[in-house]
């Protein structure tokens, strides 16, 4: 009691973390629930043909990563993983003690994945031009 | 009756040492422990002190993981030495609790830790301050159910050990951090249906040097011997930052932006 009397107070600014906890958050259901599957269909049933998937055929694949809701997919797969991953390493460096400029690591991992969403974004743009 | 004999089994057990009016940095000074199958470390250092060196240090009180006086680092673990027994070790090393500043021999400094536990504030508030004032009558009751009490029970059964400090590698890195045991505890009073300090508290809760400094490493739960699990009341407090985050964005949230 006496030593919070006898000492400045404290400050306590807000942290912005929430916003990339929670696209870290999004990013961890999306690799639990949905990316096991994804990358089972299209990395392993489909081109090992262990199944004829006719949504895998060029023209049908084309037109599911043009609809909008082939696009919303494809982005959350990509997107939200890479803002998980980004997360992860920049707080595993961390504990690590790998810890270099604060600006350069927050650049690299959540810079990294922000440019890749941009192409993501642009790769879905140009799809469908 | 059945009375074990006597033991003849002897420990080797290593203790850090500290004297600060002698000694530049702590050193390893060795004993040899007679012990049975029902000694505790705790015995183990009192054995050394009453038969072997009256000048080691260490904190201790109630002997049965009430009283959170002797954490110990026991092979590198953070324990209490009352709830730790030889029969399970070939051999001991003992040194005071990791993370904390070392007052003498065993005895950590964990003031650091006490003044984070003052800062979310842990204690009932009410918005009429009145109703909690002790120079007059108590003209109510504040009526708890069972299903409410169950909401925090588990947060309220700290001892103020330490061993989750020590355990925790953010705060070995930044004493800043309030860490698991007054994170927990501030969960504990957020959760509590008499409380009305939640947006006095989200101001700490919400800084890095809150919730957000936990990487959830999960060693804090790992060692507590309450099973307070403090890393599942930070990481639910992430949960409860983040809303109050989104709705301050919104202009909805009254807490946090004050000061």
């Amino acid at each position: 009691m006496l030593s919070s009397q006898s000492k400045p107070q404290r400050q306590y600014p807000r942290s912005h973390e929430p916003i990339v906890w929670s696209l870290f958050g999004a990013g961890g259901m999306v690799v639990a629930f949905l990316l096991p599957a994804a990358v089972l269909i299209t990395g392993f049933i489909a081109p090992l043909g262990v199944a004829e998937l006719p949504i895998l055929s060029y023209s049908l694949a084309l037109e599911f990563c043009r609809s909008w809701w082939g696009s919303l997919f494809i982005l959350v797969c990509i997107v939200l993983p890479a803002f998980h991953a980004a997360h992860r390493l920049y707080h595993g460096m961390h504990d690590l003690h790998l810890r270099g400029a604060n600006w350069l690591m927050l650049t690299v991992f959540y810079g990294g994945a922000s440019g890749l969403a941009c192409a993501t974004l642009f790769y879905l743009w140009i799809l469908r031009h | 009756m059945n009375i074990a004999a006597p033991s003849a089994d002897i420990m080797k057990v290593t203790v850090q040492r500290y004297r600060p009016e002698q000694d530049n940095e702590p050193w390893l000074q060795h004993y040899q422990v007679p012990f049975s199958a029902d000694t505790s470390v705790l015995e183990a250092l009192q054995h050394i002190k009453d038969h072997l060196d009256p000048s080691l240090s260490f904190r201790w009180s109630c002997r049965m993981a009430i009283c959170g006086s002797c954490g110990f680092m026991i092979n590198g673990v953070p324990k209490l030495g009352c709830k730790a027994f030889l029969r399970d070790y070939s051999e001991l090393h003992i040194a005071a609790l990791d993370n904390f500043p070392i007052e003498r021999d065993l005895i950590s400094d964990i003031s650091g830790f006490v003044e984070n536990l003052e800062t979310i504030k842990p204690y009932i508030i009410r918005d009429d301050p009145q109703e909690l004032d002790t120079s007059q009558p108590i003209n109510q009751a504040f009526i708890q159910t069972p299903a409410e009490l169950s909401l925090y029970q588990q947060f309220s059964q700290c001892i103020n050990c330490g061993l989750c400090y020590a355990a925790c590698p953010q705060f070995g890195r930044n004493p800043d951090f309030l860490g698991p045991a007054a994170l927990a505890l501030a969960s504990r009073y957020n959760r509590d249906s008499r409380d009305q300090g939640q947006e006095q508290r989200a101001l700490f809760l919400n800084a890095e040097e809150g919730v957000w400094s936990c990487t959830f490493v999960g060693y804090c739960s790992e060692v507590c011997p309450k099973q307070v699990d403090p890393a599942a009341a930070i990481n639910q407090g992430k949960a409860a930052s983040t809303t109050d985050y989104m709705l301050n964005l919104l202009s909805l949230s009254k807490s946090g932006e004050k000061e």
